[in-house]
């Protein structure tokens, strides 16, 4: 399997705070990896970096090939890397189906003519657009709330929402941070299926971050865990699961020690 | 069962948004110097106006407050090729002879203009609009104190204070309406584009916005511009019914005087424009006589200078206070009612005509309806309100 996202030496450094220090990462193609560690470890700034919202202080990203470093972030996202948000970042006053239209539309060329005009060509592209989200929507089970404005759907549907929203954009990777936060067991259960039957559908990579460690471990092929901003431990998940620096990252130093 | 409304009336529609409209267009067409025709011009200049500087404030999330340069860069640069030589000789006789001796028909003036307008727009976008935040608003409230300097002491080309009299009376309501009908139109196909939709997004998050693909300093620039150009027109054709333009016209009284209307319209809808404009344009004239000193049920009152300004100072607090999203809201009924075919086409659908007896019979039982019980799949499949 070839590399599809190579992360080396990344560094971010918010004047003296190392948010995220000499982070290495290999992400391979149509492999879901997850991102686990505890609060402030620094998580969801190397999504930011990866994302092009934050330019790292030094390092390199390379993806599908080509360097990305400090590259704008819609730039970025027509390449291929699309994300979710931690703290939902969905366009509230929009209905659902807007939301996701918003995600189909990002290849489009700007079609001045067709805008003004109200061209044949426009109207069929502005159906197929509502046809590709809606088959978004069903495929996160949120179609029925099409019509809805978006901030007035349940918290676990709106985090559905914005995955739908990303998925729009025919993305190669995508970077999930919390997906199921704030779902219930039954929910977390959902999406795990979800996302692997997306990934497997349309041939997605996918990074997560987590804290549910149900999803982690259910979904994943590969882990990385951090805290205070670097990796402590790196592998598959059975290995990182049982590795005393992960337990003690989590747990503190006597965990180690209780479980011996 | 839905209720029926009045909003779902085709031919209600027809008749109010624009039926109605034509009526007083026709009327101000056929009495050009008539109080009222000066009125329903004014009115209508205003909801070009507004529905540019709500592109801007509203859909994109900026907020402008200068558009009255633009208007004045509109204003000058249309008269420029619209006056006499002979004109332009006596009151502004340091322009180059080249324009001296031009003059083009009226809308190639206005386009002109417009233009202008987009240039002066791209200068002071380029680099404000790559900064989040109110930059902007700044930028544009000092934009009008220069433009006023210059045209205030650049005599050889303005006329200095003076200002520029004599401008050919060329923007009567055909003209206006007609400008007003292609700009509402060409907006709403914007906003109802993925172009729209962009600048939307943009608006409701720029984060997310922009790792959807969305480059935000092209976005904001280009709907600065667009609304720029609209404005510099909006502007010429003011100063073509006025015919008299000085600095001092276009000056933070026009200016906040449009971000009110739009406030009072509507900031997030185009629709917004139209009543705005029209209370713009009438409220001060039903005021007037309270500032000479008006007879009211028998009691002379004494002459209050100011006060429409304070009632519409008042009006505008109230506006903010019980219905911030102004009149119209986010609804889109008066643009879209005028620019859908499903509207002309009601004349002939027998099922129009018993909707209006619908919503008659709906506006007297649906009170009691909704009491009754509210059905489930009622709840299910009426969307919330948009």
């Amino acid at each position: 399997m070839s590399v599809l996202l190579e992360a080396s030496e990344l560094n971010m450094h918010f004047k003296g705070l190392k948010a995220v220090n000499n982070f290495n990462a290999q992400i391979e193609k149509g492999s879901i990896c997850g991102l686990i560690g505890t609060n402030g470890a620094g998580k969801t700034t190397v999504i930011n970096m990866l994302s092009g919202v934050l330019v790292p202080t030094s390092g390199k990203i390379i993806f599908d090939g080509k360097n990305i470093t400090g590259v704008r972030p819609d730039k970025i996202a027509k390449m291929g890397i699309t994300r979710t948000y931690q703290n939902l970042r969905l366009f509230k006053k929009m209905t659902v189906l807007e939301n996701v239209i918003i995600g189909a539309q990002m290849h489009d060329k700007l079609d001045p003519l067709g805008i003004v005009g109200n061209t044949i060509p426009h109207k069929r592209r502005e159906a197929e657009l509502k046809d590709k989200s809606m088959e978004m929507l069903k495929v996160m089970g949120i179609e029925k709330y099409a019509d809805h404005i978006s901030g007035s759907l349940p918290y676990g549907s709106q985090r559905k929402l914005e995955i739908a929203r990303v998925l729009a954009a025919d993305p190669k990777l995508l970077l999930l941070d919390e997906p199921a936060a704030g779902m219930n067991p039954q929910e977390s259960a959902e999406l795990t299926e979800i996302i692997r039957g997306i990934r497997d559908r349309y041939g997605l990579t996918i990074l997560l971050i987590e804290h549910d460690m149900k999803v982690v471990m259910g979904l994943c092929e590969y882990i990385y865990c951090m805290a205070f901003g670097e990796i402590i431990s790196e592998g598959l998940p059975e290995a990182v699961r049982n590795d005393p620096k992960v337990i003690e990252a989590y747990l503190g130093r006597g965990a180690v020690h209780a479980e011996n | 069962m839905r209720t029926t409304t009045f909003k779902d009336c085709n031919i209600l529609r027809l008749l109010v948004f624009v039926i109605l409209p034509l009526c007083a267009i026709v009327y101000g067409a056929s009495h050009p110097s008539g109080y009222y025709a000066g009125l329903i011009n004014l009115a209508g200049i205003y909801i070009i106006l507004v529905a540019s500087l709500n592109l801007v404030n509203g859909f994109s999330g900026m907020f402008s407050m200068g558009h009255a340069a633009f208007m004045a860069i509109g204003a000058y640069i249309s008269a420029f090729f619209t006056l006499t030589p002979a004109q332009k000789m006596a009151s502004t006789p340091g322009l180059p002879e080249w324009l001296i001796n031009a003059n083009l028909p009226f809308v190639v003036a206005l386009i002109i203009g417009g233009a202008c307008a987009v240039v002066v727009a791209l200068i002071i976008g380029y680099p404000v609009l790559r900064f989040k935040g109110h930059y902007l608003s700044i930028v544009t409230l000092g934009l009008i104190v220069i433009v006023r300097a210059v045209l205030d002491n650049e005599g050889e080309y303005t006329n200095g204070a003076r200002g520029i009299t004599g401008l050919p009376p060329k923007s009567n309501t055909v003209v206006i309406f007609i400008i007003m009908a292609i700009v509402l139109y060409f907006l709403f196909r914007l906003i109802r584009s993925q172009y729209g939709r962009g600048l939307i997004a943009m608006r409701d998050d720029d984060v997310a916005a922009q790792t959807l693909g969305i480059n935000l300093a092209s976005k904001k620039l280009s709907a600065f511009c667009i609304s720029a150009f609209i404005t510099g027109m909006a502007g010429g054709l003011f100063g073509h019914m006025q015919s008299v333009i000085s600095g001092k016209f276009y000056y933070f009284d026009l200016s906040f005087r449009v971000v009110q209307t739009s406030i009072i319209g509507g900031m997030f809808s185009l629709s917004g424009a139209v009543p705005g404009g029209i209370i713009m344009a009438y409220l001060p004239e039903v005021l007037a006589p309270l500032e000479t000193g008006v007879k009211l049920f028998g009691h002379q009152l004494p002459e209050m200078y100011g006060a429409s300004n304070l009632i519409m100072a008042i009006i505008l607090i109230l506006i903010i206070i019980f219905r911030r999203q102004g009149l119209m809201g986010e609804h889109e009924f008066i643009v879209e009612s005028m620019f859908s075919k499903d509207t002309y086409t009601s004349l002939f659908k027998k099922e129009e005509y018993l909707n209006i007896g619908r919503a008659f019979r709906d506006l007297f039982t649906g009170k009691w309806r909704k009491s009754k019980k509210a059905l489930p799949e009622d709840i299910d499949n009426t969307p919330p309100v948009v």
